[in-house]
């Protein structure tokens, strides 16, 4: 039975938090029902919605690895977006600097990489910080973000200007065949397959490695971890390097699928909302999914929101603020619900 | 009648060769004329975003119009995915993404997708070699009120010091500061402005220390583009300084030192482009215009205006209106000394090369360079 | 008037001034993170007391005409807020820091959502005391020109840290912030002092609030707050839980983000961006330079090694 307090703990938790939220609307004079059912129409009411929500979910899955690969090993990291912004910043180089000359193929490849080793060098550095010098990482990291945005907004302005972009900065362009295009005949990029691929690959890396047990000895009891040999520093420093590779991803996802050129706007927000999605998969790479798509859907159902019911935009903002707060509180309810028959041996 | 002379008159390069793809629509005749508008920032932000929402609420009283709107849309997906919502779930047929940064490529990218739907982008420049030809833009020249700013600013300062507090260095943000400048310098050629990128649209602590630095160095008129000048004219009246409105009216907030501002009134180009649709007219793809048009306008003159100043603002202000009024004409030099417009050359307010400026005239003390 | 007090001399007094206009908020914010994190917890939801706050005293000045009573509303929202992380955070498994974001986040929607009505009207404003009577030079009277809020914040600041080495309760926030175990010992309600030190470090945090928005910049729109909020928690870090250099460290990140508008206003204009950047580099090095692995900070609550 206690199998389904993972499922059930949230599910009741999400309920919750939409009566909360309903009393709220009503509160601002409007009815809840048709409100979620606005939110159900934006989100999910129809394929044009879907498309929606799978467009805003895949960045989501790939900055919430950034906090939740970080927390396994004990350590609450909140870079994702400076990570999407130097992932960003490295794959527009890379796009740039070799539009033309390789394959489309290599290109894309190669701004991956790129992508992936800047995002993950940048947020590595908060973890050595934070185990070779006990910098604390959450402050640490809160200003590698403000750090890298102002390096990305000088280079757009400055040097990477491109003259042509006359009313929104911005560099050149990598190229309209060094881009990532939709899936299919969707309008949903194939960022997607990228968010979903780095779930399950990390997922396995976290529950059916080695190294992810050594992570979860670490998050659990780092003496514990120390006398049983565990390289601490190594694999602190590696699971940050992973959260920051996947975030840097999503930031060459932005360049690449989306904007095809670097500006300002390649800062798209992720970063912070990664953070909530992370927590409410409660670190686990495979329930990133679910709670990605949950968010991103709720995400793209503000403009109905906004449209239909005059509502300003940052209701959701509320009902995210709701949502967040109402599950962090059902932490506190594992191992006591009726489910776990034997209170008191858990944890 | 005089409206569609009008657009017509201030269409410029382009125009001809585009046909838009809604005069097939016949269909849409018995129904309302669907828009759908969406701002960066609040729809009552106290500049840019609420001139247009106010544009919109008054397209959106006509009886025969469904206007939709959304806020505080960012320059990324997010615009891709409201227009997207906007053409499939409202059915809108013209689009009016009010944001410099949603042009490219963002609407040209929805817009190859959508071909039967308009898409009018404000301060974009439309290119027909380059750009889809259900995509538009409109804009005014608002760097001619600010022209006459500059005059009464010009008139007002005794320190010879002006400050200009903008966001970004981008074309029409430098237009306006090179206008304001020389609209003063044609008063006295001392005069030098003063420029400050805050680097973003909307930084309020930024842009009101930024204010009182420029007063601590003697600057004694204040005006600003950035997306709610509020913080700025509230600061210069706290200290006692002049100040220039931008965007809307904003006299109520500095009643002792306000002296004019500028003004959008997008109101007149929305209902335009509105009873255009209605008759099923074709659509321009270039829309410009000024004072004389009604696209901008100036805000009252405040107190603090002498009576010379206003004769020498109303003077250009006729120009303006006649067109007659030229203020790029050369001999123009940068602030480096380069000469920009040769002697003898002239750069009339409908010269689309005016909105790709890059530089920043004499008198300007600041750079375009981050 | 002019010439005078141009150049480097200008840059100087208005970085000065902008230290004391800009780093107010951070003081009041940091001295409420400090409170709340000497108890043991690390409260990372002030940017939405300060946003909640700013809004809050924005509206009730405007409705009530009273600029004070918009402080006070500004703090009893923050004290709101307080309230929810410290109940939160008592349960078990709670994590404070996802906690506060949350709250944030929460805070900050909530202040946009009810905001709405109040962006457009004018509200009283915070009255200021001319302290630069003394001096002919206008620039000097306008650096001069304070407000009573910073008044109470210096005032704040060494009171705190008189509070925390002798008075009984200082002592009882001090232990429970250095060992749980220690304060169950003393017979201490360790959730109760938490909660305490919480509620007022959230006060604290939305009066921080009210003075943007009525003060300074003094106004009340939603891009108010540029993540003061959140950098006064790394403010504490850098000031080593110590009020006393809250206050210095809050006047240096004022007079640091006071550096970029004022150079650009005496014509040095390049590279504005980085400017910007610097207080958080500023931060991010003083960080590394003060921590080691081996030593724990002096002055961190027991709670925070883990």
């Amino acid at each position: 039975m206690r199998l389904l307090e993972p499922l059930l703990i949230p599910l009741a938790a999400l309920v919750v938090s939409l009566l909360l939220f309903g009393v709220f609307v009503a509160l601002a004079g409007h009815n809840p029902l048709q409100v979620y059912h606005s939110i159900y129409r934006g989100a999910f009411g129809s394929w044009f919605s879907w498309q929606n929500t799978l467009v805003r979910a895949s960045p989501l899955m790939l900055t919430a690895m950034c906090t939740a690969l970080p927390a396994r090993v004990g350590l609450i990291v909140i870079g994702g977006e400076g990570a999407v912004v130097v992932g960003a910043l490295a794959a527009a180089l890379v796009g740039i600097g070799l539009n033309g000359v390789f394959a489309p193929v290599a290109v894309i490849g190669l701004m991956l990489l790129a992508a992936m080793a800047c995002g993950g060098l940048w947020v590595a550095a908060v973890g050595a910080l934070r185990h070779y010098r006990g910098v604390n990482e959450t402050i640490s990291s809160l200003l590698f973000n403000y750090i890298a945005i102002a390096i990305l907004n000088f280079l757009v302005i400055g040097p990477l200007r491109d003259p042509a972009s006359l009313n929104k900065p911005a560099s050149v362009p990598i190229g309209s065949d060094n881009m990532i295009g939709n899936i299919a005949e969707s309008s949903v990029h194939w960022g997607l397959a990228y968010g979903l691929l780095a779930c399950l690959t990390l997922w396995l890396v976290v529950r059916r490695s080695t190294m992810g047990f050594a992570m979860d000895v670490i998050g659990g009891n780092p003496r514990a971890a120390y006398l049983a040999g565990l390289p601490v520093g190594r694999l602190v420093i590696l699971a940050c390097l992973l959260g920051g590779a996947a975030a840097g991803v999503a930031g060459m996802l932005e360049v690449a699928a989306v904007h095809g050129r670097l500006s300002s706007s390649v800062n798209a927000g992720y970063g912070y909302a990664g953070i909530l999605v992370a927590f409410l998969a409660r670190h686990n790479p495979l329930a990133i999914i679910p709670v990605a798509l949950l968010l991103g859907g709720i995400r793209a159902s503000g403009g109905l929101l906004q449209r239909s019911h005059d509502l300003p935009d940052a209701t959701v903002l509320v009902l995210q603020g709701i949502i967040f707060l109402v599950i962090l509180a059902s932490e506190s309810l594992y191992g006591r619900t009726p489910l776990s028959q034997r209170p008191g041996v858990t944890r | 009648m005089k409206r569609r002379s009008l657009l017509k008159g201030i269409v410029a390069a382009g125009a001809a060769s585009a046909v838009a793809g809604l005069g097939s629509r016949a269909a849409w005749a018995q129904s309302k004329v669907r828009m759908g508008f969406i701002y960066v920032g609040p729809r009552d932000d106290y500049g840019y975003n609420q001139s247009h929402f106010e544009g919109k609420s008054a397209v959106a009283r006509l009886d025969w119009v469904k206007a939709v709107d959304e806020e505080n849309v960012p320059e990324t997906i997010e615009v891709v995915k409201t227009m997207e919502s906007m053409i499939n779930l409202d059915g809108a047929q013209v689009l009016f993404p009010t944001s410099f940064g949603y042009f490219d490529p963002h609407i040209l990218k929805v817009a190859r997708k959508y071909p039967e739907v308009k898409f009018l982008h404000c301060g974009g420049l439309w290119d027909a070699s380059k750009h889809p030809r259900n995509v538009g833009s409109y804009f005014g020249y608002i760097d001619e009120p600010v022209y006459l700013a500059g005059i009464v600013a010009g008139h007002a300062s005794k320190t010879g010091k002006l400050g200009y507090i903008a966001a970004i260095p981008i074309p029409q943000v430098l237009r306006n500061i090179n206008s304001f400048t020389l609209g003063a310098r044609s008063v006295n050629p001392q005069i030098t402005t003063q420029v400050v990128f805050t680097g973003g649209w909307s930084n309020p602590v930024k842009e009101a220390e930024s204010a009182n630095s420029m007063v601590d160095q003697g600057i004694d008129v204040l005006t600003c583009h950035v997306d709610s000048p509020k913080v700025v004219v509230e600061t210069a009246e706290k200290r006692g300084v002049y100040c220039c409105g931008y965007h809307t009216d904003q006299s109520a907030l500095a009643p002792r030192g306000f002296l004019t501002g500028s003004e959008w009134n997008w109101a007149k180009v929305y209902i335009d482009y509105a009873e255009l649709i209605r008759a099923n007219a074709e659509i321009p793809n270039l829309v410009r215009g000024g004072l004389r048009e009604g696209i901008v306008k100036s805000s009252g003159y405040g107190p603090a205006v002498s009576a010379a100043a206003k004769q020498a603002a109303d003077a250009v202000r006729q120009k303006f209106m006649d067109g007659s009024m030229v203020v790029y004409k050369g001999p123009i030099k940068d602030n480096t000394g380069k000469l920009v417009i040769a002697e003898g050359v002239e750069h009339g307010q409908t010269d689309i090369t005016l909105e790709s400026m890059d530089w920043l005239v004499e008198g300007v003390i600041g750079t375009t360079k981050g | 008037m002019s010439g005078e007090h141009a150049g480097l001399l200008g840059v100087l007094i208005a970085v000065l001034g902008g230290a004391i206009r800009v780093g107010t908020p951070f003081l009041f914010v940091s001295l409420g993170e400090c409170l709340t994190e000497k108890s043991g917890r690390i409260n990372l939801g002030l940017e939405g007391n300060l946003v909640m706050g700013a809004m809050s005293g924005y509206a009730i000045s405007y409705l009530s005409g009273s600029a004070w009573l918009g402080v006070l509303a500004a703090g009893l929202a923050g004290a709101l807020l307080g309230a929810l992380h410290a109940l939160l955070c008592q349960q078990r498994n709670v994590n404070d820091i996802a906690v506060g974001i949350a709250l944030m986040l929460f805070g900050t929607g909530l202040a946009f959502f009810l905001g709405k009505a109040f962006i457009q009207p004018t509200a009283p404003r915070l009255p200021a005391i001319a302290l630069g009577g003394w001096s002919g030079s206008p620039v000097v009277r306008a650096a001069l020109e304070i407000n009573v809020l910073f008044v109470i914040g210096a005032l704040l600041a060494p009171a705190m840290g008189w509070f925390f080495r002798n008075a009984r309760w200082g002592l009882m926030v001090r232990t429970v912030g250095e060992s749980t175990d220690a304060a169950l010992a003393m017979g201490l309600d360790v959730n109760r002092v938490r909660f305490f030190s919480t509620v007022a470090g959230g006060f604290l945090a939305g009066v921080g609030g009210s003075f943007l928005s009525l003060y300074y910049p003094g106004s009340w729109n939603e891009g108010l707050s540029s993540g003061q909020g959140l950098m006064a928690v790394a403010l504490v870090i850098f000031a080593r839980w110590n009020p006393v250099s809250c206050f210095y460290a809050s006047l240096l990140f004022g007079g640091a983000a006071a550096l970029g508008p004022a150079l650009q206003s005496v014509g040095i204009t390049w590279g504005y961006y980085l400017f910007n950047a610097a207080p958080y580099v500023l931060t991010l090095l003083i960080m590394i330079a003060t921590s080691s692995s081996r030593r724990t900070l002096t002055g961190m609550p027991g709670a925070f090694t883990r």
